[in-house]
Parts: structure tokens; sequence; C-alpha cells
């Protein structure tokens, strides 16, 4: 290694972001390129904030915790879903391509309506601990868990919500009320836990079609972008399989 | 003008928010829950280390409850909370550790058998009970006797959050998202409900509600360095503070975490401290234990920054072009614990720096962190000056955490302040001091002011930049109103802050889109953070002693004899450039623990006056007590099981301890 390390000028990024808001009647879909100087640890994030605050402050965008376990920020970077706000631009090209994340209703630009798609399908899939006891008794010891059990629950849980990979499938490109990976893999961690009453039975009516578990191609784009690594295929096939027993 | 009717409307969808809906809804009354983002987007889901309550399950939890849980969050609190609600907190947390079981928090659990843990940098063998196999594990957290904090991986706070909103989505709690409280709905002596903007239509609706609660979490993004998500901006304590009638309590009170992710300021949690992590210097030096040979790197959260602060200015922090940090050392607890209880902090150092935390140390240095001051409440969580606004959580000073909040207290807040002010909102609509005599003129004159508010916002008289104005905020608060602070700094940074205020009074939004309109919410957000600025600053400058989080290096010591009092910051006039201070004492007399040594930190307070003669009454009071019963003793002491809501008065089970009669 060097002693002396010289600092390389830092590079200009183009940073082409797809243009749209629906609630102005006079726009329409269109790209837009914002040149930055990059930054020690850019990501993202401080990027586009950066264009907000000096270029263009119209740009709409959503972030919350920018920490990468909130999942508001999915977005297409160049081409492919991800998390905005931990993806570091020093991993990218100097042309990057940023898109809102399809299927999901756009709000403007880089956001759009997760919140509505995902409320709607966890409705659907009463994606809730469904319990035959009324009211827990609070003041009794809680109930037993095996330590294993919990953690593959957690496991499971992990899930954030981002809509990846919604964005990254090819089924719900095809049908529009397909609960993808995100409410399957739902499905399964209830189904993994004791505390839910619900039979195979019962989940059968929620997944057993087309829009459920067997609409899935196993096409697996799901599983490539996941940004939290849940075992997706694994649990797809697991659930396919046990529903396929029901009837 | 739409207007929209509801029973109780709840500002704010993160984890009390959410638990209070479920709760008034049980109760039979209608409720909206408004939301900035998608409430599972809420920062709740930050808070990944756990949540305390003494459930005694694990053997390094064997022997707690809730009187150690009590005396630690004072100790923790510097005295400066309100012990009986302090009480009522410990007593319901272990009950809302159970209701998330039963609803599908998947907590860690104990496993019984032997097991090989990192203590004080050792690594020991302890072994847990067969009895207590399969119950809710805790692990160790700052500030505390007993290993307390129950958790899920460090992924404690989205566990809880994803639980609770699913349990709200059963019961048909409605949420409408990406919408903003801008005023609330008021006539000086009750409040009605509030005005709210649609964050993607930008149109501005009225909620009218019997009851309002705020429950809108922190406001760290008035500061540089913080942990606390974008949106955290404190907008809640803020609407509250424009009243002129509400007040916000010891807005002086702000933590800092002692690890951050340097430069990114992104929160490593307390777990990787409470799991056996050390802190080291640049000569990977282990130097908390020199100088805080007790509790070395889990005293409390206000120490440790402290002392990781006062290490680095002696010159042993490791330098980089972004300044001095230090070390957060996790190696020695091993990749498969990393694995599978430390993960999210794994993903973060790996995502951000490249870095993997079994193998590498990992860059920290204290930033913001959590905001103990917010809307003054009293134990009900009711505002007392303005009849039908409550809070709850974060955004409230109901105030269980005083100058300084424990790790793992404020998710547990969360749900526990939920729980019980959504019985007393229910009590307070069931009852006839809710009804209300309202008059349509108010709300449109409530509406038509926040209207011309925002056209003035987008007038062409302004030639101030939103953008300007915040980050010049964020600079004055993290460099003059932070860890250390001193009269002369506070008194530059009150002075730049009024000037920012004038400033933000001739905003221009260049910007005309009706819609969502980034610029325009950054403008009307400034101007309100920069009131909430000027409350921290005013209170830290007049606070002439150190509390908690609270430091004056020109006034080293806690001051009780003096300053034994809760700051109400109230801004009754809105053409002023400061708030009004008032000050709340604090009833040594009545304190079940009287202020004394935390067991950590300084040990060079001024006393109280009454403290003497209140621990005498304590002892005579100990001595007539039957032997044994903690529970008699405590009521001897200080009352306050009254206070709780019927339904959580229950003792709580715990192995080993007699079955409880109720």
């Amino acid at each position: 290694m060097q002693l002396t390390e010289s600092t390389p000028a830092p590079r200009s990024l183009r940073i082409h972001v797809l243009r749209h808001n629906p609630q102005d009647p006079q726009s329409h879909p269109h790209m837009q390129t914002f040149n930055i100087e990059e930054a020690d640890g850019m990501t993202l994030f401080i990027a586009l904030n950066e264009i907000r605050e000096t270029q263009d402050p119209a740009l709409q965008f959503d972030f919350v915790c920018r920490a990468g376990i909130c999942g508001s920020c999915g977005m297409l970077i160049n081409g492919r879903p991800g998390l905005a706000c931990r993806t570091l631009t020093k991993d990218l090209d100097a042309d990057i391509y940023l898109a809102p994340l399809p299927l999901f209703e756009l709000i403007g630009d880089l956001s759009v309506d997760t919140g509505k798609w995902m409320r709607g399908m966890s409705e659907r899939l009463e994606t809730w601990i469904h319990t035959q006891q009324d009211e827990p008794d609070l003041d009794a010891l809680e109930a037993r868990m095996e330590p294993e059990l919990a953690q593959n629950i957690y496991e499971l849980e992990r899930c954030i919500e981002c809509g990846c990979c919604i964005a990254a499938c090819g089924t719900a490109r095809m049908r529009e009320e397909f609960v993808g990976a995100v409410g399957l893999n739902k499905i399964a961690r209830f189904r993994l836990d004791p505390r839910d009453a619900r039979s195979d039975a019962a989940f059968y009516e929620l997944i057993g079609n087309e829009n459920g578990v067997f609409g899935c191609m196993s096409l697996l784009g799901c599983e490539d972008i996941c940004p939290k690594d849940l075992p997706l295929s694994t649990q797809l096939a697991f659930i396919r399989r046990k529903m396929a027993f029901i009837h | 003008m739409q207007t929209i009717h509801t029973d109780v409307l709840v500002i704010g969808g993160g984890l009390a928010g959410m638990r209070l809906a479920i709760g008034v809804k049980r109760r039979g009354h209608d409720c909206i829950v408004l939301s900035l983002v998608p409430p599972k987007r809420s920062h709740s889901a930050a808070a990944q280390g756990g949540m305390q309550a003494s459930l005694a399950n694990s053997i390094k939890g064997e022997g707690d409850n809730e009187d150690i849980h009590f005396a630690d969050t004072v100790r923790g609190s510097d005295w400066g909370a309100d012990q009986q609600v302090v009480r009522m907190f410990t007593n319901t947390a272990p009950k809302a550790v159970r209701e998330l079981a039963a609803w599908g928090v998947p907590w860690n659990r104990v496993q019984q058998g032997d097991r090989e843990v990192v203590i004080n940098g050792q690594r020991v063998t302890i072994s847990e009970k067969e009895a207590a196999h399969g119950l809710i594990t805790a692990r160790d957290f700052g500030g505390t006797k007993k290993w307390r904090t129950s958790y899920v991986s460090d992924g404690t706070g989205h566990s809880m959050l994803y639980t609770m909103n699913d349990q709200a989505i059963a019961r048909n709690i409605v949420v409408h998202e990406r919408t903003e409280a801008l005023a609330l709905i008021h006539d000086g002596a009750r409040c009605y409900g509030a005005i709210v903007r649609n964050l993607v239509s930008g149109e501005l609706l009225a909620y009218v509600a019997s009851a309002t609660c705020i429950a809108t979490g922190g406001f760290g993004r008035i500061y540089r360095a913080t942990t606390n998500a974008v949106i955290n901006e404190g907008m809640g304590a803020a609407i509250a503070l424009e009243t002129g009638v509400a007040t916000l309590g010891n807005m002086e009170a702000v933590q800092f975490h002692p690890t951050t992710l340097f430069p990114a300021g992104i929160l490593m949690t307390e777990g990787c401290r409470g799991d056996g992590g050390l802190l080291l210097d640049a000569n990977e030096h282990r130097f908390m234990p020199d100088y805080e040979p007790e509790k070395k790197e889990l005293a409390s959260r206000d120490v440790v920054s402290r002392r990781m602060e006062q290490h680095m200015a002696q010159g042993h922090g490791v330098r980089s072009r972004f300044g001095d940090h230090l070390w957060l050392d996790i190696r020695l607890l091993g990749r498969q614990h990393i694995k599978s209880n430390l993960r999210e902090v794994q993903e973060i150092c790996s995502y951000f720096l490249g870095i993997d935390p079994a193998t590498d140390l990992i860059p920290v240095r204290p930033a913001q962190h959590y905001s103990m001051g917010g809307v003054r409440t009293d134990y009900r969580g009711q505002c007392p000056t303005l009849k039908g606004l409550f809070a709850a959580g974060e955004a409230s000073c109901w105030d269980m955490h005083g100058f300084n909040r424990l790790g793992g207290n404020s998710v547990a807040e969360t749900v526990v302040a939920g729980m019980l002010v959504s019985e007393f909102i229910a009590d307070y609509c069931d009852s006839a001091e809710s009804e209300m005599a309202l008059s349509s003129t108010l709300i449109k004159q409530c509406w038509r002011r926040e209207h011309d508010r925002l056209q003035q916002l987008m007038s062409p008289d302004g030639n101030e930049n939103p953008f300007d104005l915040t980050r010049e905020m964020q600079d004055i608060m993290t460099d003059k109103v932070g860890i250390f602070r001193h009269g002369d700094q506070l008194s530059e940074a009150v002075e730049q802050l009024q000037s920012l205020l004038q400033r933000s009074r001739k905003i221009r939004v260049k910007n005309q889109i009706s819609g969502a309109n980034p610029e325009l919410v950054a403008a009307y957000r400034v101007q309100k953070k920069l009131k909430l600025a000027l409350c921290v600053a005013c209170g830290a400058l007049q606070r002439t002693e150190s509390r908690g989080a609270h430091f004056r290096q020109d006034f080293p010591q806690r001051n009780d004899n003096d300053w034994l009092q809760r700051t109400l910051a109230s801004w009754p006039d809105e053409n002023t450039a400061s708030p009004q201070l008032a000050y709340e004492p604090l009833d040594v007399m009545s304190m079940e623990l009287p202020p004394g040594w935390r067991g950590y930190g300084a040990r060079d307070h001024i006393e109280h006056p009454a403290v003497q003669q209140r621990l005498s009454a304590i002892e005579k009071i100990s001595q007539q007590s039957p032997t044994g019963d903690r529970f008699a003793l405590q009521q001897a002491l200080m009352p306050y099981e009254h206070l709780l809501p019927a339904r959580f008065r229950g003792r709580n089970a715990r192995l080993g301890e007699a079955e409880p009669c109720s």
C-alpha cells in the first residue's frame, strides 16, 4: 500500500430519472437527466436528496429509515428492483437509470403506492394470527414456544413489504390479483406458527388458486432480488406442495 | 372543504398510534389513524434491540420484578421521571409483551441447559432452567440490574410493528396513509380534531373528533447527525405547541445514542454491547472500564455517549476524513451469534461500509437518537391545558423517561402507553365531558388559516429557501445543542435559531404545483421545526445544571436544589421569536425513590433539601410494613394502582414467584 494516497477526482454522475406526475394533466412520462458530483459513501438516498434540494424541488421519491429496514424506497435501479437507500453509487456506473417500481399505482416520479397494495393483500390473505381464544390473559405466563421455532418464524417475518418481489414477478405482470411472493411468504409464516389456528384447508381457501400459489410460474425473480434474502423459492415450493394435497 | 367525523383521531401510525386505535376500537369507539407513510414503514420498525419487561425467565433475569425495573428507570431518568407513571409502566410492560406474544410476535425463547455468552469481555457458560424452557428470554441492556430486554433477533421493532398492524387490519382499523395534520382545531380550551393535508393530492381537509391523540414520535431531524428516520420531524409536538395552550415538557432532554454507524448515523443496536460487544479507541484499547468501572459499556446511554466524546476529545479517536470516531467490537461474539441475533447490524455494515462485523471493527460515534421531551400530559396521557387532546409514545412527555431513557424502554412505552391511554380516551369518550358544542365557523376559521398559510408560502414576496434553512438549523443543533453544552454556545444557538425563524417567515416556494409538492412540505415543516429547536435550545440555556442527557460544561453538577423541575414550554404569541418557559417542581416527599447516586456516572450532585426527610419517612414506613410483602410496602410508599385502568391492575405471574392472588 502506498503511504501517500492521491485522491482521485470525484466522478460526475448522470442520474436519469423517469418523471411523471399523474396529478398534473400536462405531465407526460419522460426521462430527465441530473448531473451531480459523487461524494464519498454516497447512496442513492443522498444523491436524490441533493438533486431535490439543489436542482429540482418537485422531484418525488420515498425514503423513511434510509437504513434498508422500512421498505419505502423500492425502485428500479438500472432496471432491477432494489432498495435505493442502501445502494452505493460507487457500485454503479456513472450513468444511473432510475424508474418507479412497476405494477403499483404511481404517485409521482419514483414514488408508488405500495401501502395500498400491501394493505389490500393483507386483508385478502388475512395476514394475522387467528386464535380461538377471544382475549389473552395478560397476567398469566405466556404460552411456551420452542426457541428454534420462534427463530424460524422470524426468518419469514423479516419481509419489509418493499414490493420488489412484485416488481420482479412475471405472474404479477399478467395477473393483477396475484398475491406474489410477499403474500405467499406470509401464508408460510402464519402456517408455521402454532398460535394460528387455521388449517391447511383454510389456507387453501385463500391461496389455492391461480391468484395464489398455483399462479406462480417458478421464474423466481422474487428470490433473486429480495433485499432481505428471504428463502422465497423454498417457501413457494413448500406451500404449493402442501396446498396440492388439500383437494 | 371536506369534513370527516370520527370519535377518536389518532395522529401517527407507529406502535403507539396503532395500539391506541386498537384499544379505543375495542371499547366501541370509531377511530381514524393518520399516517405520513404506510404505517408499517413507521420509525418504530427501527427499534432493533428489544423491549424491557420484567419477565424474569432467563437465568440472568432471575429475581427481576417491577420494583427493580422501576428503580432502574428512575435512576436512568436521573430523577426527572414522574415516578407514578414509571410504576404504571413497569406493571404494564409484562402484560404488553404477553399480549404481543399472543398476537404473534416471535419473541426469542429460553433454551434450557448450558449456553455460552460474553460478559465483560469473557466467554462464560450460563445454564438456563428447565422450568423456563420455551418462555420469552431476555438480553442485557444498559443501565439495568437484570437481563430484562425481550427481543426478536435485532428486528424487535419490525416484528412488533408488523404484528400490531396486522392486528389493526384484522380489526378493520381505518388508516389514512400519506396524510399530515397541519394544525389542531381548537378554541383555546378544547381540541376538536385537526386540519389535515393529503400529501398526494394536496387537498386540505377537516377531521373533527371528540378526542385527538398525538402519536407522531420524536423530532430527531432537527439535528444533522441522527439515527431518526427522515419522517421524525416532530410535527405532532409542533402543532400542539402552535395551539399556544398546550405545553411541551423537557424539550432540552435529548438522547444521543453511543453507537451509530459512522458517518451515516445509522443505529447499531445497544444489543451489540448488551450481548458483550466492546468499545475500543484508536489503539484498540477498551476504554470504558477506565471511566465507568461499575457498568463499563453498559452504563446508561447519556453516560456512555459523554465518555466516548470525552475520550475522542483527549485525542484517542480514530481519525478519518469525516472526523473522529471510535470502534465497536462485536467480533468476540462469534459469527453464529451475529448471524442469528445481530443480523440487521451485519446487513447494515455490509451494505453501507462493505465490512463484516464478525471479522472487522465497526466505526461508531454518538448521534441524536431519542426525544425524551414532547407534549406534556398527565398520567392519563391527557393534555392538562387543552381538553380533548392526548399524546402517547415518544411524542409525549408522559413522563417516564425524565432526562434519559433506558434502552428497551421506548418500544415498551409505545405499547404500554397505547394500552393505557386508549382506555383513558375511551373513558373520556364515554363520559359527558367529551360532548362537543362545536360551531362550523370555528372549523372553517382553522381551515382558512392553514389554507392562507400555504398560499403565503407560495406567494412571490419571499426569497428564502426551505432546504437551506433546514440545513442551517440542523448544523446549529448538532454543533451547539449537542452532547456537551455551554452557556455561550447555547446563547449563540438561540440567537441564530431566532434569526432563522424570522427568515422562515419569508420562504418562497418556487414550485407552484398543487398535489404532492416536496418543496412546500419542506417549507411548512421547517417553520415548525424551528419552533421545536428553539424550545430545545432555550430550555437547555435556562437549565443551569446537568441532568441525564442534558450536560452543561459550565454547570456540570446535577442540582436537585434548584432544578428538580420539569420544563414546560409554550408558544402563546405566534409573533414572538421564542417560547415561554415555565417550571413544574417534582415533589420529593411523595417519591418512592428519592434522588441519589445513579450507580454510574458522576457522584457529585447537589442534594434537594427534602431528601433526608423523605428517606427517614421511607425508613419508618418500611419498618412498619409487614416483611416480605413487596406489594404492600410499595403501596405504602407511593400508591399508584388506583391510577391504572381496572383492566390492567392484575399482578404479573412469574416463574418461582408465588401465584398471584387477584
